[in-house]
């Protein structure tokens, strides 16, 4: 018995009725006749072996289902893991906002249908560069480590130099990513990275070291602040000037939720900053929450070399607030290969969960948030500093990440973690493969999520298992 | 000033297609950081905890003095309800698919809210990249298995989901062509990409951010590059191809397999640029066709939202003797479990951090399970045919044209229009029309990217998503445009009515006293201006 094709509940056209209505339209029998341009030896030379269709939502839901199970996310354990990603409080707010269709499914509209979505963007940029204290912020790219790669090759056809200053520990995700920007040693515009040292007691930039590498061949001194390994960089001024007086840019790499209780970039003379925009509102999704930020202040010097697209306030012919693209001929949209670097779709979406994030927070939220933080993380490290056998190193200056050295317990971080793992806890990220020299360590990272509760679980679980 | 006019629509059309009395939302809504009150709150965190102060003091006093925030940021005061109702406001400030959205070369497609919904839980949202491979069994399986469906697409040997849009995967190419030509010593001498005018600005922009110098190919009479044009420009110094078939103009070029012969004869590599994979998926196969590589837009062709451009995923496939040099971490199994490689000594290390977007992987991999092989053949199908079906009807309205009229045959999924004729008849231009064409509830068609090739360029892709009847709406609008061009041109170039604000001025953005990137930049311009 031949059962009837039903329509693909996607595909409005599927039903045959229709589909014949259109083929009649064009005067052909099936639609094979409408791929006559490809000739027969380009197509395929066998069907791909696709699993049926799961057409059926509850079916697929099942599928789905049985398969993300398999997971324990950070809801269900207890995780300190953080170095690139962090795992902060998601305003539910945050998450009703990006799931509104308006939101969630277009690409481009015209000034005025896109108007809402625009005024949106606005707010990222106009309330990033308050928290960030500079003018000039632009629609975020793919990541921190893009937006850092991106700035540096701003930096380099700034000053028509060709060498960065990278501070030693530095988050081996964003190394790499710099590293690719910056070209390898064969093409003519590679960038040089050089490492400057960190004080092994303070884990700040050393400064001599700084200066002796800090010649008229530096395009660029990046620096984070805090530092990869948690440090507040207390001398972030004096690198800035230092920098300037080589005639390099200060680059600068911030938290963004530290900026409630720490001094602002543009308040210590950072030339261009960058950072990620994940912890501001956005689920860490595994990876898939990145985001990344660029900002300067508002000199032509720096806005003709931005790569992104730059989001500006305009008027209508009737004097109507609205919003326009900014020097658009610059990128590559506009000219191709003589563009600024390269940009494309990026990270819209969130730089609307980050407006509402900034919105919700205000000034008081971003304080208590920070003190929170600030107050927990030194808490936690109190705490483990206790346990026999680990140190804190170093024991107080960081904002929410902190490097935990078990060395004294005779064991690695890859054996505490898993028996941490037995606990329902995701210890911190082991430093070990890439940074050998800091021994038996791990950077453990506390924000508001982490309960006072949880802090003492964690010490207890910790004795437990250097014991 | 009249608006829509659906009886001389109908009347022009001579269909029973009714036209909207479509009004966009309008809220006046201010800028967020005009709102608020002094003292609001918007969200509460557990602040300062006197219980911890014994073991480590306030928490003011943790920050090193000389780094404290002197004085608070210049945000809005605002509380949790007035956040909620400002941004829906905004949202309903935006049009984009809540009318009819064919912009063309973006494949707009229906993102299943199965998977949006499962995306959002934990499971997915609350990983961290660095959690120990047991406890991300699950996603680390679809991103194997969707490896898997892609390489039957495509007959590639292995993907990789770092690149996070189709652009980066672009820059994924440029990167690994370096390493590949550095690998076997001919790098100093392979310096030139080739690629088409027609190709998305992303191929030549990131062959040039990644060193390379770019060759770009002009169309032919047939509406892609002669092959001769393409034999002219290869050489010794021919590093790779990047290339898209069939290019906005949805002309396919049966020549390809000779392009991809020609550029290996050479010594370069081939990359097949899938933007447009839409139209052919289930026809093609990238591999067959001697490719070296090819890229996928999850947020494009396999119906993941598009978020107003990204979060999103440029999937980056390639053979396996280029596999070596791809961009890590990539997933493994092991026939028990799965896990993430290292890269290995030829990789070209990250363009990004982590392995990509992988909320988007799960949602890639739902749709292509729901539509499995009939359905991603049958969608093939139907933008094909839709769009024909709306070639057909758009070419009998006045002014209205399509890129070289002399190639006969069918387009594949999209097709490349001009409205040159009715500019010099009328005075009215492609971007007049796209500001009119808002007024009816349809957000903009995808005009050209630069440069234009025919005069007045606009590009509609119809998809599998919409229906017939949007179709003939779609097209009953544009008519009712033509009408009015020809009527009264000034209704169109004044365009929109029916919106939430009216057109740009003309005011340059490129002025730097002008441009405001912030609200802070925009208050001191504004007061500099007033002096």
């Amino acid at each position: 018995m031949s059962v009837t094709p039903r329509a693909h509940p996607f595909m409005p056209n599927s039903v045959p009725a229709i589909k014949r209505q259109l083929l009649e339209a064009l005067g052909v029998e099936s639609t094979a006749a409408l791929f006559e341009q490809i000739p027969a030896d380009h197509r395929l030379r066998r069907q791909p072996n696709l699993p049926p269709p799961l057409s059926s939502e509850s079916e697929l839901q099942r599928h789905l289902l049985g398969l993300l199970s398999k997971n324990i996310s950070c809801e269900q354990a207890l995780s300190f893991l953080g170095g690139g990603c962090w795992q902060h409080h998601v305003p539910a707010v945050c998450d009703e906002i990006i799931r509104r269709s308006e939101f969630l499914t277009p690409v481009w509209g015209t000034a005025a249908s896109d108007l809402g979505r625009n005024q949106a963007w606005f707010e990222f940029t106009s309330q990033l560069g308050e928290l960030l204290d500079l003018e000039l912020v632009a629609l975020p790219v793919y990541s921190w480590g893009c937006a850092a790669g991106h700035a540096i090759r701003m930096a380099a056809r700034i000053t028509k130099r060709n060498k960065v200053l990278l501070p030693q520990h530095l988050d081996p995700e964003r190394r790499a990513v710099i590293a690719t920007y910056c070209e390898p040693g064969e093409m003519p515009s590679h960038i040089e990275q050089v490492h400057v040292a960190s004080d092994p007691d303070t884990g700040r930039l050393d400064l001599d070291d700084l200066r002796a590498k800090l010649r008229d061949d530096v395009a660029a001194v990046y620096f984070e602040n805090p530092a990869y390994l948690g440090q507040i960089e207390t001398q972030a001024a004096e690198i800035c000037a230092a920098a300037r007086r080589a005639g390099a840019e200060a680059v600068v790499g911030v938290d963004p939720v530290s900026l409630g209780i720490l001094t602002p970039p543009g308040q210590y003379g950072a030339d261009i900053v960058v950072g990620s925009i994940q912890p501001l509102g956005i689920h860490m999704n595994c990876g898939g929450g990145l985001g990344g930020f660029i900002a300067s202040r508002d000199e032509p010097r720096y806005a003709y070399e931005y790569p992104t697209l730059l989001i500006s306030m305009a008027e209508t012919t009737h004097g109507e607030r609205a919003f326009g693209m900014a020097l658009m001929h610059q990128c590559s949209y506009g000219s191709r290969e003589k563009g600024k670097d390269w940009t494309g779709n990026s990270t819209y979406l969130w730089a609307i969960a980050s407006a509402v994030y900034l919105s919700l927070l205000g000034p008081q939220g971003f304080r208590e948030l920070g003190e929170t933080i600030i107050q927990r993380s030194h808490y936690a490290a109190s705490l483990l500093g206790e346990i026999h056998g680990v140190r804190v190193v170093p024991p107080h200056g960081f904002f929410k990440e902190f490097v935990v050295n078990f060395a004294g317990t005779g064991k690695s971080v890859a054996q505490i973690n898993r028996a941490l793992r037995e606990r329902n806890i995701f210890g911190g990220l082991d430093l070990a493969r890439h940074f050998p020299e800091l021994g038996s360590s791990a950077l453990y990272c506390v924000t508001e999520v982490h309960g006072v509760e949880d802090i003492r679980f964690l010490a207890r679980s910790l004795r437990e298992v250097c014991a | 000033m009249s608006t829509n006019n659906p009886a001389a629509a109908a009347k022009s059309t001579g269909k029973r297609v009714k036209l909207r009395r479509y009004h966009a939302a309008v809220w006046d809504e201010p800028i967020v950081m005009e709102m608020g009150v002094p003292g609001r709150r918007g969200i509460h965190f557990p602040a300062n905890d006197a219980s911890l102060e014994p073991a480590v003091g306030k928490a003011a006093d943790l920050v090193p003095a000389a780094m404290r925030r002197s004085s608070p940021p210049g945000l809005p005061e605002m509380s949790e309800p007035d956040v909620l109702r400002h941004f829906l406001h905004l949202s309903q400030e935006t049009l984009g698919m809540m009318g009819i959205s064919l912009f063309g070369t973006c494949t707009m497609k229906y993102n299943p809210r199965l998977t949006e919904g499962l995306a959002a839980r934990p499971f997915v949202a609350d990983l961290h990249p660095d959690q120990d491979p047991a406890t991300l069994q699950g996603v680390l399986e679809i991103v194997y298995r969707f490896d898997g469906l892609l390489r039957e697409l495509s007959g590639m040997d292995q993907f990789v989901f770092q690149p996070a849009g189709g652009a980066d995967a672009a820059y994924t190419q440029a990167c690994i062509t370096r390493a590949y030509h550095a690998a076997r010593g001919e790098l100093e001498q392979r310096r030139q990409v080739i690629t088409s005018i027609q190709s998305h600005p992303c191929n030549p922009a990131t062959a040039a951010a990644a060193g390379f110098e770019v060759v770009t190919l002009m169309l032919g009479e047939k509406g892609y590059p002669s092959l001769d044009a393409l034999q002219a420009a290869v050489s010794k110094k021919t590093a790779a191809l990047m290339i898209n078939n069939p290019d906005d103009m949805g002309i396919y070029n049966p020549q390809i397999k000779e392009w991809v012969d020609v550029v290996h004869k050479a010594g370069g590599l081939c990359f097949y640029d899938h933007a447009n994979f839409n139209g052919v998926m289930s026809k093609v196969r990238a591999r067959e066709l001697g490719f070296d590589a090819c890229m996928f837009m999850l947020h494009k062709t396999f119906g993941v939202a598009k978020g107003g451009g990204g979060p999103a995923v440029g999937a980056y496939g390639c053979t396996a003797e280029l596999a070596p040099f791809l961009p890590g971490p990539l997933v493994t199994f092991d026939g028990t479990s799965y896990a993430l490689s290292e890269n290995g000594p030829r990789s070209i290390g990250r363009v990004r951090e982590y392995w990509g977007n992988v909320q988007q992987v799960v949602k890639a991999y739902a749709w292509t399970r729901a539509m499995g092989l009939e359905g991603i053949a049958e969608a093939s199908d139907m933008s094909v045919l839709l769009n024909n079906y709306m070639e057909k009807e758009l070419l009998k309205i006045r002014g209205v044209t399509r890129s070289h009229p002399l190639v006969d045959g069918w387009r594949i999924e999209m097709t490349r229009y001009s409205l040159g004729q009715l500019y010099e008849e009328t005075g009215v231009t492609v971007a007049d029309v796209q500001n009119r064409i808002v007024d009816f509830g349809i957000d903009a068609f995808w005009m050209s990217h630069e440069p234009w090739v025919v005069p007045q360029p606009f590009t509609p892709e119809a998809g599998e998503m919409w229906s017939k009847e949007d179709v003939d709406y779609w097209i009953a609008v544009l008519r009712q445009i033509s009408d009015e061009a020809y009527s009264n041109p000034e209704l169109v170039k004044t365009a929109p009515h029916n919106q939430v604000v009216h057109q740009l001025g003309p005011e340059s953005l490129d002025d730097p006293d002008r441009w405001a990137m912030t609200w802070r930049a925009h208050l001191r311009k504004q007061k500099a201006r007033a002096r």
